[in-house]
């Protein structure tokens, strides 16, 4: 193990760790916090709220964000809701439930102390949210209304009709319009960091393109914290937002910061199916949907063909001749076990020959039971605006057809590496919310990423950042005249000269597009040694091809969006490889990595404990060059692993 | 399908624009607009010409980013939609589309189809928030809401922040946007404590920006992607001149 991977998790019972930790790590007295300035990159749920809370705290904090807004992060997106261990439902739930379902659901591949930090923290948010006026859904008595998600048997997550994420962000950017307001917070949008500054070692910085006049600044500071989201747009087709990217972490990679579990990512079973080649992205349809949908296939091949030549409309096709795959393979979890599991059972039944659209790569979503149980106007209510955003893309109407969905790209678990307290192995360099890899291990929970990103925001760096700065509050404010600024500052503009210099023949859609078909070919659903092998080798020529070939119009100093996405692309083409390599190392079937090689005989995963139980945590080792890897050991002091059992 | 499209160009903020004509062909029905204009646009590049500059991000109506005024209308010909969930499938074969930015005096262009819009982001600092810390806040049941109230604030909290209330507004009057984050909160227990504070601050705010007033003409209702209704426009005046009357 590398000396630099010190998890840094407290001694004592689980339960205890957290306010132990906080006992006794440092703070800083509000006259130094004034003194201390932060820089948070990303205004989603992660980035707005810790901005807001540093700021609350008294901390000089300015906030970068890419879009003209805030607000814009795609958190926004998020549907289906927040877990919580609240147990209002009276149903059993519990912090150690919670940490349970999120530890077992993540395949046993996270650190138990930070995943039960999370679910401990998990209450105040509902809180948090509640008195910031967040509009929760509620029952009749005015109290607060569960619903269920996959992977949990217990009613725990609170939701805002379908726009979950929306609302808690638009409470995050209100808490941190308050902050900009009060002066504690400056807001830079339409800013893109394009590179992190160390000096002697530590982040002291960042350098950022003004998007729109191209201008390049330097900020520094006293500590930097990376809240940019995930990479899940190195496949290109993915339901991330079109200007969601790992740019950030990436440079922070290249500075120094280990990349952690990079091929875990997350495919989720429910989104609407690729339509042609002029699709430009994938939308999801939520996870709460299987509350009440019924996913399933024709039972009989002539069913499927029919279907396809549009001779009959699914809802002709009686009872006895569907196969609800999920409810018949997991009895006990039926159509709510966790994403892997219900995207690769999808996955089964197409390959099978099952898949329900022209395609052949499409399932149904039914509501008829639902509506029949509980007529139009509850589902309505529940759904109402999924069932309207699924009928403007597809024309479809769901009320009267079932859905059809198919699984696509959705999330990274994989991140920058940090330790017990956020921290990166670069000192100074925080990563929050989807940028790093901590709590999720191998598969995600659905409503677990609305928790996360919050709980890192508002409860936990605002803590554990003070333990840093603690140690820095004599240190005078950062000098953007160093060295260190004046040569990240070359090296970007490089950089961008070189890729506007190249004058090529191809698109940077082109490229990305090429990249998005290699990662799903052999880096998606299903994994083996020679697609791993080729699809790194694909991807090498292909960067090779990229940086002689693209065609980048117009200048630096004007808004640019062509430069912006070829900046983007150009990292997302290392960023697969490093994919790949991961993918390559874990000869084992784990939440959403699956290996082909490691399967069961009813094709389920088979995950290889003795060889696998680690964090992997890539070191960045020059241009050209392959990575270290070093591994993390997970002990598992309080939970025993055990096989993923969804069917009893 | 084949499109003639006419697209409002301008270099930048101080340039003065012009209307371009392009062609694009091959259009599945099943392709978004905006997909449309990823289609353009790399035709131009390949041309060896400047792709046209437009706002997007989600593509799937919920960020609020996207901002296209499609012939004369806010996110184009369909009601409560955004322009990236609009398809080809409402256009006719042959038909020619006039592709502008938001007209406002208070969102001026940056370039081509992008406008700024950070009044919005201003107005909201003014005072769109409850004024609480992160911390020591009672249990999220210790206050009841009643169902009703709860739903209508929700129905409020649905603006995206998109800006087509302004565009369409012949006023260019901001104020079914502020409505609906002083609506919500005001619905909300939480919210009433500095209601009329919260409220004076954000209409002198917009007044200070240069949106217009309003006029009840409903428009920026009906294009709203998401559908806020007027009423909380009313509730805003309510408040307002409440909040006003105990000045």
């Amino acid at each position: 193990m590398s000396e630099k991977l010190i998890s840094r998790v407290p001694e004592g019972p689980l339960s205890q760790k957290w306010t132990e930790h906080k006992a006794h790590i440092k703070v800083v007295s509000p006259a130094n916090k004034r003194k201390l300035e932060i820089i948070v990159i990303g205004t989603g749920l992660g980035g707005a709220s810790a901005a807001a809370s540093l700021g609350e705290l008294g901390y000089n904090v300015k906030v970068f964000c890419i879009s003209d807004s805030p607000r814009r992060a795609h958190s926004i997106a998020a549907q289906g809701g927040i877990n919580a261990a609240k147990n209002y439902p009276n149903d059993n739930d519990s912090v150690y439930r919670l940490f349970y379902d999120t530890i077992k659901g993540g395949d046993y591949r996270s650190r138990e102390a930070n995943v039960y930090r999370l679910a401990e923290v998990s209450n105040l948010i509902i809180d948090q949210c509640v008195a910031q006026g967040v509009p929760f859904a509620r029952e009749y008595s005015g109290m607060l209304d569960n619903r269920s998600f996959g992977g949990a048997q217990v009613s725990r997550t609170f939701y805002a009709r379908g726009q979950t994420g929306q609302q808690l962000l638009l409470g995050a950017y209100a808490a941190l319009n308050r902050q900009i307001h009060l002066g504690n917070v400056k807001s830079y949008t339409r800013h893109e960091m394009l590179d992190l500054v160390l000096i002697n070692g530590e982040a002291k910085g960042i350098i950022a393109r003004n998007l729109v006049t191209g201008e390049i600044e330097r900020h520094g500071a006293h500590a930097v914290v990376l809240a940019s989201g995930g990479y899940g747009n190195v496949f290109f087709l993915s339901t991330n937002a079109m200007n969601s990217n790992g740019s950030a972490v990436w440079q922070c990679y290249k500075k120094g910061a280990y990349f952690a579990n990079p091929c875990f990512a997350q495919i989720h079973p429910t989104c609407i199916p690729v339509h042609g080649e002029q699709q430009s992205k994938l939308t999801l349809m939520s996870e709460s949907l299987r509350n009440d949908g019924r996913i399933w296939v024709p039972k009989k091949l002539e069913d499927v063909k029919k279907l396809r030549n549009k001779e009959i409309t699914p809802s002709q096709i009686p009872e006895e001749d569907r196969d609800y795959y999920l409810e018949r393979r997991y009895p006990a979890f039926g159509n709510l076990v966790p994403r892997d599991v219900a995207s690769r059972a999808a996955k089964e039944r197409c390959d099978a020959g099952y898949g329900v659209n022209e395609t052949g790569l499409a399932v149904f979503l039914d509501f008829k039971s639902a509506i029949e149980r509980l007529g139009e106007h509850v589902i309505a209510e529940r759904y109402g605006n999924l069932f309207q955003m699924y009928e403007k893309i597809t024309d479809v109407n769901p009320y009267k057809e079932p859905m059809m969905i198919y699984p696509a790209i959705h999330y990274t678990m994989g991140g920058l590496w940090v330790d017990y307290n956020l921290q990166t192995t670069i000192p100074g360099l925080y990563a929050i919310g989807e940028a790093n890899f901590s709590d999720h291990g191998g598969n995600r929970l659905g409503a677990s990423a609305l928790m996360q990103g919050l709980a890192d925001g508002y409860f936990i760096l605002p803590y554990t950042i003070g333990d840093y700065l603690a140690s820095k509050i004599q240190v005078p404010k950062t000098d953007i005249n160093d060295p260190a600024f004046v040569e990240a500052e070359s090296n970007v503009k490089k950089k961008v000269d070189k890729l506007l210099s190249i004058n090529g023949t191809q698109t940077v859609d082109f490229y990305h597009k090429k990249l998005g078909h290699i990662m799903w070919e052999y880096v998606g659903m299903a994994r083996n040694e020679s697609g791993l092998k080729k699809a790194i080798e694909e991807i090498r020529v292909l960067r090779e091809q990229f940086w002689h070939d693209v065609k980048v119009p117009g200048t630096f100093s004007e808004l640019n969006q062509e430069l912006e996405k070829a900046l983007k692309v150009a990292d997302f083409m290392e960023i697969g490889e490093l994919m790949a390599l991961d993918a390559l190392d874990r000869k084992e079937s784990c939440g959403g990595h699956f290996r082909e090689e490691m399967q069961t005989e009813d094709g389920e995963t088979l995950r290889d404990d003795n060889n696998f139980m680690y964090v992997s945590a890539w070191e960045y080792a020059g241009d050209g060059v392959e990575p270290n890897l070093h591994k993390e050991p997970l002990n598992y002091e309080f939970v025993k692993p055990s096989t993923r059992n969804y069917k009893d | 399908m084949d499109f003639t499209l006419k697209v409002w160009r301008q270099k930048d903020a101080k340039t003065k624009g012009h209307f371009e004509t392009y062609k694009v062909t091959n259009i599945s029905p099943d392709t978004s607009f905006l997909e449309m204009m990823d289609i353009l646009n790399d035709q131009l590049i390949r041309e060896g010409s400047d792709p046209v500059a437009f706002d997007h991000d989600c593509r799937e109506g919920i960020c609020g980013t996207c901002s296209l005024y499609i012939n004369g209308r806010a996110h184009g010909p369909d009601n409560e939609i955004t322009t990236c969930q609009l398809h080809m499938r409402k256009f006719n074969d042959g038909d020619t589309i006039t592709v502008e930015p938001w007209r406002s005096a208070a969102m001026p262009v940056i370039k081509d189809l992008i406008v700024n819009r950070n009044a919005f982001d201003q107005i909201l600092q003014a005072g769109g928030y409850i004024s609480v810390s992160t911390g020591g806040v009672p249990d999220a049941n210790s206050i009841l809401i009643p169902k009703e109230k709860a739903e209508e604030s929700m129905d409020a909290a649905a603006c995206i922040g998109c800006g087509a209330c302004v565009a369409t507004c012949k006023n260019g009057s901001a104020m079914l946007f502020i409505s609906s984050r002083v609506s919500s909160l005001a619905l909300l227990p939480q919210g009433r404590v500095e209601a009329a504070n919260r409220v004076k601050a954000m209409v002198d705010k917009m007044d200070e920006l240069g949106f217009g007033a309003c006029t009840n003409t409903r428009a920026c209702e009906m294009e709203c992607p998401k559908h806020v209704s007027i009423s909380h426009i009313a509730r805003l005046n309510r408040e307002f001149l409440l909040a006003k009357l105990k000045d």
